[in-house]
């Protein structure tokens, strides 16, 4: 087996995992860098990010109005210091990414402009048009070419970690193109392989974000913690899911029902405006956004389409095509080529769509996970910021903040580190390979993994959607253990070596049973509503209220082998926001003001 | 669902370890309006045979990964439709001008270095510490470059590229182009650095302003102008060189 030898090994290239190789580079140019990806880094699914980066930037605004849109659209399920440096990051980082030459959108004088987004109190949200994780991500991959310590592993699928006195000291990985194992030795593993989303059927997501690392961290004993807040985004393509941005709405876009009637003032987010105003409207928070959807669903107001099913319109047309052409480029292509509608002209039909993962591999405030040496950062990683409501515009710049720092951690953390041990490490490393390459090999199975795949996805949408009931999550639970019984009986058709991706994917779709599980217990364990994790059932449907005094807390879930997963619950930090009601609209506008006044 | 019809899609099948050579495969695939050219193969991997081979992952038109031969004109999968071809047949193959590796995956490995070793980053112009904020850019100066940061790096220009075909080591549109972002960003002070490689063998006078990749592209970035307009740099760099001891660019 081909061995390397690395200080820092990352797993995913995105935006996060990029960041904390320039990270590594910049801090210690001696250590080495293995940054392994199963793709070429630019195709990761950072590229499909649409709105933008958060981070103060006018002068009206500053880091505790951040702090707290961030930590009240959470829920207050938020780690509360960890949100506090993370605003405080975020215009540095912000700024970095401009020094490296992402073209972030400019107002007249030459400076960059900022747009407004949901939740957010005052337009903090950076934007290169509508493609900013695209930009974001472009500049990352070409500025990390200019370091030669970097060693990158395109195309090599981590397929898990090596762990020996007590730490985390390397991974296997699979070279795709030859179909050959490889051992990459590293002092500290930094985990940044994205979401899970495609657990489930209709999502914005691409097909790489199958939580392959969340899978092998929880598989090593660490807590996936916060797996049961799945965001749904309220503006998604009907059927394929892919995303309509909420830039749509922060520049000034509607969302009607059948009547042309603007619901969303019948959720707690008006009265009517003229003008887009933030927290207001068109202007809340995605889960609420994504949860009047379903109820207008449930009333019969949505617009029944003979083939994309039940919908609402996004209705840009006021916007008029100039401002459309240079502020959301791409969301005019993508209704020209994907529906045949000018948005200009016509309304879009959209729907709630899976978008996001709360939830991860729960690590500390300086992204360390509970096994030595390993690190995670970005969307697999739960380092305390989204609580149960990640508000748009922060992960992007989740992506480089805690990139950054994590890169720092590592770089400073292998210093103190001994070389492992490579003959007991290669012995490990074989007995992966005789197991992931039976997987491939095995004769005589059934079951076809596309089959396995389509049902678990259905499955986790009927149990584990806006809302949420005890029967059907059991039934999504059961569900679950059966497909895992029946993976054991698949049976490949591709049994080659070069490119086997039909092997590939069978590893991706075992990642992704176990992060189903993950999430379907958390949430059946969760008996109260709060942020995107919404009940109708309980005793005198109770479960439909929020409850702090049982569930001011983080789900936290562990590995079982060869069992559901075991559901635990664990403190959350609060420094300067006590859990309030969640309000927006007027109704926030009136709790900001009273608040403002105790303070005084 | 709208109704379903059944549509031919012939592939181009190549496995090194069981084919002498690439050969053609027959499949008949029930489709809806709706799907993409992409959308026919996962059903084809899905139901028929799971060892058909390609890229794909965001399903809309911005990683670059679903590149192929559609008809014989290099496209994106995600973004073709299967209605546009019914009810003729569909032939779907890998990217002409790469190596394939398996099915419809090409060896990109060519395109990366040539990305790489055009230095594809910010060389500082005047450095600036992060407490000076960020660099001012005008709407002149950020109309100069913004078009040429639309790439995907899908390489359907690679594909279309008669030259690519002919020289291998031609740098080749998509790479050229994304030089000549960086030349043109107000932040960015490199150009010098990058125009050896311009006017150097593998550079710009490759090119026989054919203009199939600007054709080709899908996202507009026209990579055939910055070709060109580099053609028109390099040959004033090289005359320029005449009259100063350090070269023209500056």
């Amino acid at each position: 087996m081909e061995i390397f030898k690395a200080d820092v090994v990352i797993v995913g290239g995105g935006g996060a995992g990029l960041r904390a190789a320039i990270a590594v580079a910049e801090s210690d140019p001696s250590l080495t860098i293995a940054l392994v990806s199963k793709v070429y880094p630019m195709r990761s699914h950072t590229v499909a990010a649409e709105g933008g980066a958060a981070g103060v930037k006018k002068p009206t605004d500053n880091l505790d109005y951040h702090f707290h849109d961030t930590v009240g659209g959470g829920d207050w399920l938020c780690e509360q210091d960890v949100v506090e440096y993370f605003v405080k990051q975020a215009p540095v980082e912000l700024t970095q990414l401009e020094h490296w030459g992402c073209p972030w959108s400019r107002t007249e004088d030459g400076h960059v402009n900022v747009r407004a987004f949901g939740g957010m109190k005052i337009e903090r949200t950076w934007f290169a048009a509508d493609k900013s994780g695209f930009h974001i991500l472009h500049t990352l991959f070409q500025t990390s070419i200019k370091y030669p310590s970097i060693k990158r592993f395109d195309e090599h699928f981590c397929i898990d970690l090596l762990e020996e006195d007590g730490r985390c000291q390397g991974i296997v990985a699979i070279a795709m193109g030859t179909g050959e194992l490889m051992m990459i030795e590293g002092k500290s593993v930094i985990i940044a392989t994205g979401g899970a989303g495609r657990v489930f059927r209709e999502s914005t997501l691409g097909g790489i974000v199958t939580g392959d690392g969340m899978a092998l961290a929880y598989r090593h004993g660490v807590a996936l913690r916060d797996m049961e807040f799945v965001q749904y985004h309220p503006t998604c393509m009907p059927i394929t899911g892919l995303l309509f941005t909420e830039a749509c709405r922060g520049e000034g876009g509607y969302l009607v029902n059948k009547d042309g009637y603007r619901y969303l003032q019948d959720y707690g987010l008006g009265p009517l405006q003229d003008q887009p105003k933030n927290k207001y409207m068109e202007l809340g928070p995605r889960d609420r956004l994504s949860q009047a959807f379903w109820y207008e669903q449930q009333k019969g107001r949505t617009i029944e389409h003979p083939i994309l099913g039940s919908v609402v319109h996004l209705d840009l047309r006021h916007l008029g095509e100039a401002r459309l052409r240079e502020r959301l480029p791409l969301i005019y292509e993508m209704a020209e080529t994907f529906m045949g509608i000018d948005p200009a002209k016509e309304m879009i039909p959209v729907r709630a769509g899976v978008h996001y993962t709360m939830g991860g591999i729960k690590v500390d405030g300086k992204c360390a996970a509970s096994l030595p040496g390993l690190y995670a950062i970005g969307e697999c990683s739960s380092v305390g910021i989204h609580g149960a409501n990640r508000l748009g515009s922060n992960s992007l710049t989740e992506i480089v903040v805690f990139g950054k720092l994590a890169g720092d951690e590592a770089a400073n953390y292998v210093k103190s580190v001994a070389p492992g041990n490579s003959a007991s490490l290669l012995k490990q490393a074989e007995a992966i390979e005789q197991r992931v390459t039976a997987l491939k090999t095995k004769t005589g199975g059934t079951e076809r993994i596309s089959v396995i795949r389509k049902e678990m996805a259905k499955s986790m949408e009927d149990g584990c959607g806006i809302f949420r009931k005890e029967e059907s999550m059991q039934a999504t639970c059961d569900k679950l253990a059966e497909l895992r019984e029946r993976f054991k009986n698949i049976n490949l058709d591709d049994k080659s070596s070069v490119w086997n991706t039909d092997w590939l994917m069978a590893i991706e779709l075992d990642y992704q049973l176990d992060v189903a599980q993950t999430m379907a217990h958390s949430a059946i364990n969760r008996k109260e509503s709060r942020g995107a994790h919404q009940r109708l059932d309980g005793p005198d449907e109770a479960y439909k209220q929020r409850d702090d005094v049982n569930f001011l807390k983080h789900s936290e879930a562990y590995y079982v082998p060869g069992s559901a997963p075991r559901i635990a619950f664990g403190d959350v930090k609060i420094t300067k926001s006590q859990p309030e009601v969640r309000v927006y609209g007027a109704a926030g506008e009136k709790a900001d003001a009273e608040r403002k006044a105790s303070h005084v | 669902m709208s109704e379903q019809k059944i549509i031919e899609i012939e592939v181009l099948r190549y496995n090194p370890e069981t084919d002498q050579e690439p050969h053609l495969e027959l499949f008949k695939v029930p489709f809806t309006d709706d799907m993409s050219v992409l959308q026919g193969a996962q059903y084809i991997k899905d139901n028929f045979d799971g060892s058909l081979t390609f890229r794909w992952s965001c399903r809309m038109a911005i990683c670059g990964s679903c590149g192929m031969m559609i008809n014989g004109i290099p496209k994106l999968s995600c973004e073709t439709f299967l209605r546009d071809y019914y009810p003729n047949r569909i032939r779907i193959e890998a990217m002409s001008n790469f190596p394939i590796e398996k099915d419809l995956v090409v060896d990109l490995s060519g395109f990366i270095e040539k990305l790489e070793s055009i230095k594809p980053y910010i060389i500082p112009r005047e450095p600036r510490t992060l407490e000076q904020g960020e660099y001012i850019q005008s709407p002149e100066e950020f109309n100069k470059y913004i078009q040429f940061t639309s790439c995907i790096n899908c390489t359907l220009c690679y594909a279309a590229c008669p030259q690519v075909g002919l020289n291998p080591d031609f740098i080749g549109p998509g790479a050229m182009a994304l030089l000549h972002r960086y030349n043109m960003d107000s932040r960015d002070g490199g150009a010098a650095q990058r125009m050896e490689l311009v006017a150097s063998e593998e550079g710009v006078y490759n090119c026989s302003a054919v203009a199939y990749c600007s054709e080709v592209c899908p996202k507009h970035v026209d990579p055939a102008s910055a070709v060109n307009i580099n053609k028109a740099n390099a040959a004033k760099d090289y005359f320029l060189r005449f009259l100063s001891p350090k070269g023209g660019s500056k």
